[in-house]
């Protein structure tokens, strides 16, 4: 039983290629399905995402492994094969557990530590499992992905420092105010950029947020989804005063917010300092604000700066990441050796308890008047002799397994007559 | 010259000379635990100092802050105290880093001026006196280390307002959290410092005849009172905080420094040590 990975990345193929081998989510169950079919796997996994196509099955057999699943994406996207297969990377066995553990753990990203290959990654389990294409093993390797992913999140500093406009802000954020809890936050603009950084604050605790858009309805979806309060667009100025920190996109002909308002808001709440993040081309806020005391304003530009800067000391954590990760294939590489040894030690115990049954019952009949605590005895004798017997075999074949080396799982079952079929 | 007191006292200055490094060590090199070194070197300092301290008091037989050295080597000790009382209460990283230069001056100084025991005139000799010195000192101890946080606070603001978010302002704590530093200080301090200036008038009325008599000491402590009192008076009621409140709370050190040592440096006058 082997894993098997094919695919190709952002960093093996261009866009133009990625996108033609790319599957969409709705015809993801009848292409696993096929996969499955047409590559003889016993189970399997679909990974699509912008950066990155991938097959992943497990398969009793290499032989022409790789040739069938290039010709599956050859078949199903109907383009020639030459095409693309130059550009296909194809992993087995530790190889492949390597690859997806660090695909989880976004090491192979194109923003290494960046957090959403994560969720595509369960998105696309989800389906696989919900059409019934993963068993044992996959769901076992996938869910070990997602349990070192979020070792490597919480033990090493791969994503602690901001790589993404927003993460940066709300790092900014707390070196201003401390803890972001009990925080408000006001969105002028419900544009994407805008709704994504404000996730990210969601996240932090923030108490309360306060939504507001030239069109009303759209603030008040957004609101809904972030469950804060909409404002219409007119009245914003009037709650400058209660928000501490001013998501702004909207990117109007002049600047929505000028020094006197933000004057006038710091009387109204004793200085307590306000964090403006202007995120709108052109931008929304007068930059002279910045000069005022307990005013902090950072537009697009500065905060892409850090960002810039924090990717470098990304790649040294990402170092440490990639131990992890190590330690981690190793100890799936070993249940999978176990997982082969398993059925074997399982029929090992059956025949024996069989074997005992038998020769029990033949016994027993010739013996009517024994009573039932000399039967008892009896049958523990039984049962001890055949456990006592089988304990060396069962240990050979565990022990072995602990060494890494192969497993002669077919000497042990030939020796005791286990049929193959079973 | 005693042996074992100059030894505590050259010990405390290499633990917080170890600290004050290992301090800055943490601030611009990628070394974590640096920072837990510098804490509990100045711990470790405080100990010998404070057996540096009382093995003095009993040599002198009485509370050693009669001259120019015990006095400053009583404020370095006061100092350490209080940086980790506060540190206990309301813990903020690189505190330590910004106080140790600090305790590292007040106790070179100590060791650098002359050492010898000076009997206390006996007009001096008072219950008051241990008094007034202990609160004084404790509250300017606490006010000027509202003025480390105040240092970190105005180079912290900086960094964040020009834009420089990288290399220590990682390190350096929030911006709130350094404000609140310095509201704490501030309410520890100035009500002490009020103490200490009624006690010593109390003494004075004893000792002198009279409450205040306005030599150069007694002026500039009212000054420094006084500046304190409106940083006081503008956080709890016009919403002075951050970078103004740590503006001020520089100047207030300033005025210590010249009430503590200035005044008996420069000027003379009943409280000088010469006396």
């Amino acid at each position: 039983m082997h894993i098997v990975t094919l695919g190709l990345n952002h960093q093996t193929a261009p866009v133009e290629v990625r996108e033609r081998l790319a599957f969409k989510g709705e015809e993801l169950p009848s292409a696993l399905r096929r996969l499955q079919d047409e590559a003889d796997l016993s189970e399997t996994l679909i990974i699509s995402t912008c950066n990155r196509v991938e097959l992943c099955g497990i398969s009793q057999d290499l032989d022409k492994c790789r040739e069938k699943m290039i010709a599956f994406l050859a078949q199903y996207h109907q383009i020639p094969t030459d095409s693309f297969a130059d550009k296909l990377y194809f992993h087995t066995d530790s190889d492949a557990i390597r690859h997806g553990f660090r695909v989880a753990s976004s090491l192979d990203s194109m923003v290494v530590g960046e957090p959403q290959i994560l969720g595509q990654l369960k998105d696309a389990f989800f389906i696989a499992s919900e059409s019934c294409s993963t068993g044992l093993v996959l769901n076992r390797f996938m869910h070990r992905s997602f349990f070192i992913a979020k070792e490597v999140r919480t033990k090493t500093r791969i994503a602690s420092c901001a790589v993404s406009v927003s993460f940066a802000a709300v790092e900014l954020a707390k070196k201003i105010f401390g803890d972001l809890k009990g925080m408000k936050v006001m969105l002028i603009g419900a544009g994407e950029m805008c709704e994504l950084a404000a996730r990210h604050f969601v996240n932090q605790g923030i108490e309360q947020v306060l939504v507001t858009n030239r069109t009303l309805n759209r603030a008040q979806e957004l609101a809904e989804e972030l469950s804060g309060i909409a404002l219409p667009f007119e009245k914003f100025r009037e709650h400058l005063d209660q928000v501490d920190i001013i998501l702004s996109s909207t990117g109007p002909p002049d600047y929505l917010i000028a020094p006197p308002e933000l004057s006038q808001a710091l009387k109204k709440r004793r200085n307590r300092p306000i964090f403006l993040i202007d995120i709108a081309v052109p931008r929304d806020i007068d930059p002279k604000v910045n000069e005022l005391d307990n005013i902090y304003l950072y537009d697009v530009d500065d905060l892409q700066e850090t960002v810039t800067e924090n990717l470098d000391q990304r790649q040294q954590e990402a170092q440490r990441a990639e131990t992890m990760v190590d330690l981690e294939v190793d100890k799936f590489e070993h249940w999978i050796a176990s997982l082969a040894i398993t059925p074997t030690i399982k029929e090992l115990r059956e025949q024996v308890r069989k074997i005992s049954e038998q020769e029990l019952n033949k016994t027993l009949t010739g013996l009517p008047d024994l009573e039932t605590k000399d039967r008892r005895r009896l049958e523990a004798m039984v049962n001890a002799i055949g456990n006592k017997f089988l304990h060396h075999p069962i240990n050979y074949l565990k022990s072995q397994d602990d060494n890494g080396e192969n497993v002669p799982t077919a000497t042990i079952r030939k020796i005791f007559h286990l049929t193959e079929s079973e | 010259m005693d042996i074992i007191y100059s030894s505590l006292l050259g010990g405390t200055l290499s633990l917080y000379t170890f600290s004050m490094v290992s301090g800055f060590v943490h601030l611009f090199r990628p070394f974590p635990k640096a920072l837990l070194w510098s804490r509990n070197s100045i711990k470790a300092g405080f100990v010998f100092h404070l057996l540096a301290f009382l093995w003095r008091c009993f040599q002198a037989q009485t509370l050693a802050v009669s001259n120019l050295h015990e006095s400053l080597s009583f404020f370095a000790l006061l100092l350490a105290l209080a940086f980790l009382l506060v540190s206990r209460k309301n813990p903020v990283p690189t505190l330590g880093t910004f106080t140790s230069p600090l305790l590292i001056i007040f106790t070179l100084w100590a060791l650098v001026t002359p050492h010898t025991i000076t009997p206390q005139p006996p007009i001096l000799k008072s219950f008051w006196l241990p008094l007034h010195v202990l609160l004084s000192f404790a509250g300017n101890a606490f006010l000027t280390l509202g003025c480390g946080g105040a240092v970190m606070y105005l180079l912290q603001e900086r960094l964040i307002k020009k834009k420089k978010i990288k290399g220590i302002f990682r390190k350096l704590p929030a911006l709130q959290r350094l404000d609140e530093l310095n509201y704490l200080c501030l309410r520890l301090g100035f009500p002490l410092l009020t103490l200490g200036i009624i006690s010593g008038s109390v003494w004075a009325s004893y000792a002198w005849g009279a409450h205040w008599s306005w030599d150069p000491k007694e002026t500039w402590s009212l000054i420094t009172w006084l500046l304190f009192a409106a940083l006081l008076h503008g956080r709890m009621n016009s919403g002075w905080r951050g970078r103004k409140a740590s503006l001020l709370t520089i100047v207030g050190f300033a005025a210590i420094m010249f009430t503590f040592l200035g005044v008996n440096l420069l000027l003379s006058g009943l409280h000088s040590y010469a006396h």
